[in-house]
């Protein structure tokens, strides 16, 4: 343990997890994808079940996830990766499974799978992660796109009548009895990275327990799509999706 | 019940498809009801669980397929089964699945259509089926039972074929054959073998590389270097051709005809035989890969070729492809749920058979 935390004299402090590889990220600067992939591959890592868990990648900026998780991964179509998921478990049930979508993947065009698995109480982790815009195809209104918000598709800023709320599909899906662990973090300080980290964790402990399923909502930033530099991005999103989108639990087990 | 006797049995069509699937071993069943062919779902559910399998009825046919790719990307023997509209559902899936090349099974009892058309039994997929349906250029390898017997016998032909080209096979059938009761003997249990695969997520070992099951190349030079991986998979499936024929020894008319309509004609054959008309089959098993080589040969002997269907001449430019002028080709048939009576394909070859008189004249 000692000489694994000394690197040519010097105190190692922080190495990459071996479960992500070489690839370098295409993520754009200031974007939370890159920090929810480290973190996700460190939990795997020290939980050592790189051997055992298998990744669904969704359809949006995280499609390549695949390219940087060194584990075996699936690549879903558009919103059905929590249905390719459950298509794994079920074959597979001694194995991990995890699934990872944005907003539009899970909260748009997927909105009935997420439901369904969740509710059939698939046993597994479904990491959403909200920046509340489409990144991939240009910055277009998201499902969870904040009211007034600009985007390229409402450039005149979200309108109710238009386009409806947004949708808080979290708080739907912790409703579902087959919702065994449902929290809310976000990536904006290197402490809510910290409690990101422990939700992760968490959510494989409670995997192994086959009592349904585990849902983390990361509220995160797009510099890109919102058209900010990563700090103020980070500010946006305190001042702004934090309280449409409270962090916290919104269900812990009950025993 | 006694899993391996090989005593007849009358059994619906789709309940046999079922119940050789089990036989064949499938470890997953990922489907959503829709008429005619509900009785498939309803006898996994009853009978998978209890036999080593996983069933679940899905929240829509877009899941479904999407439950089929997650488990046979993971390895599993896996099928899916719905009806023409539910199949149309399906579509981005099963490219995807074709994509990434993963071997599985789908059923489409076909019902008329087009739009929720009806419940009746129909050819109306054809097109759909052997020329890819969804996006992209790829190929189903489609079987065409046209009994119950073979409802049950070609689970085990397109797992297979599915297997040993690690793409996605499809039995083609329409809703009289789902519901009609015949007498059929089941294929063995556990006589279908696995095959090992090396490429299957389950977890990456020290041993190997992460597996990925993907159908995604950004780079266009990749992407047409997995086509061109595709297209010689489908010219090496040309071997697998299968068809049947019946009286065509000394048939100057021949009929094209698969599935029930193929039923059809062989009562025709009977009825225009006694009129003195000579006239065979030819019946095509696999849809894809096409009999074109065979149509060809007997394009040279007949005087005629009359493609009967339960749509709207579909199957047509395949045999007139096959056929390449050297006789005329004619369509008869009926659509939207409709299935032509023997003697309606009769008053065809009848009409057929008086033009070739007078042009013989």
């Amino acid at each position: 343990m000692q000489e694994e935390n000394k690197l040519n004299g010097f105190e190692l402090v922080y190495k990459k997890p071996s479960t992500l590889t070489e690839m370098p990220f295409h993520y754009c600067p200031g974007c939370g994808h890159g920090i929810i992939h480290k973190i996700l591959m460190e939990v795997i890592e020290e939980t050592k079940i790189q051997d055992t868990t298998i990744g669904v990648a969704p359809v949006g900026c995280s499609v390549f996830a695949y390219n940087y998780m060194n584990i075996d991964m699936q690549e879903a179509a558009h919103g059905r990766a929590s249905a390719v998921a459950t298509g794994i478990k079920r074959v597979l049930p001694d194995k991990y499974v995890f699934s990872y979508q944005g907003d539009g993947d899970l909260a748009a065009i997927g909105t009935a799978e997420t439901i369904h698995t969740v509710n059939r109480g698939e046993n597994i982790l479904m990491i959403f992660v909200n920046n509340a815009i489409y990144g991939m195809t240009g910055g277009q209104m998201a499902p969870t796109t904040l009211l007034g918000q600009v985007t390229s598709t409402t450039p005149y800023g979200r309108d109710l009548k238009a386009a409806g709320y947004p949708l808080k599909i979290t708080e739907l899906l912790a409703q579902l009895p087959g919702a065994y662990y449902v929290t809310r973090q976000s990536i904006n300080s290197s402490n809510a990275v910290r409690k990101l980290k422990k939700s992760i964790s968490r959510s494989f402990e409670y995997q192994k327990l086959n009592r349904g399923t585990c849902f983390i909502e990361v509220v995160s930033n797009c510099p890109s799509g919102w058209k900010m530099t990563p700090v103020e991005s980070l500010k946006w999103m305190e001042e702004n999706m934090f309280p449409y989108y409270p962090l916290g639990d919104l269900k812990v087990p009950q025993n | 019940m006694d899993k391996n006797n090989k005593e007849l049995r009358l059994m619906k069509g789709n309940e046999a498809l079922a119940e050789s699937a089990i036989r064949a071993g499938i470890q997953a069943y990922f489907g959503y009801p829709i008429t005619p062919q509900s009785e498939i779902l309803e006898y996994f559910t009853k009978e998978l669980p209890g036999r080593g399998g996983v069933v679940l009825q899905a929240e829509s046919e877009l899941a479904a397929i999407n439950m089929v790719y997650g488990a046979a990307g993971a390895g599993a023997r896996v099928m899916t089964s719905s009806s023409s509209p539910g199949i149309s559902l399906m579509q981005e899936g099963i490219s995807y699945i074709a994509s990434a090349q993963l071997p599985c099974l789908i059923v489409n009892v076909n019902r008329g259509g087009p739009g929720l058309g009806t419940i009746q039994p129909s050819q109306g997929d054809y097109m759909q089926a052997v020329k890819g349906g969804g996006h992209g250029d790829y190929h189903l390898i489609v079987l065409a039972p046209a009994s119950v017997q073979e409802m049950a016998d070609f689970v085990f032909d397109a797992f297979r074929l599915a297997e040993k080209y690690r793409n996605p096979a499809m039995i083609l059938a329409d809703g009289a054959l789902g519901q009609m009761m015949e007498k059929v003997i089941m294929p063995e249990e556990g006589s279908l073998e696995k095959i090992e695969k090396s490429w299957p997520t389950t977890g990456k070992t020290s041993y190997r590389e992460r597996n990925i099951i993907t159908s995604l190349y950004i780079e266009p030079e990749k992407m047409e270097g997995i086509n061109i991986e595709l297209q010689k998979k489908y010219k090496k499936m040309q071997d697998e051709v299968r068809f049947e024929k019946i009286e065509t020894d000394d048939a100057e008319i021949l009929l094209a005809a698969f599935g029930l309509a193929a039923r059809i004609c062989q009562k025709s054959i009977e009825i225009a035989r006694e009129k003195g008309i000579k006239v065979g089959l030819i019946r095509p098993i696999t849809l894809y890969p096409y009999p074109y080589n065979e149509i060809a040969k007997l394009a040279d002997k007949v005087e005629s070729v009359i493609v009967v269907e339960m749509n709207a001449g579909q199957m047509v430019e395949d045999v007139k492809l096959a056929v390449n002028g050297k006789c005329p080709v004619e369509f008869t048939g009926r659509m939207g749920g409709m299935i032509s009576s023997p003697d309606e394909v009769v008053a065809k070859i009848e009409e057929v058979s008086n033009k070739l008189s007078l042009i013989n004249k």
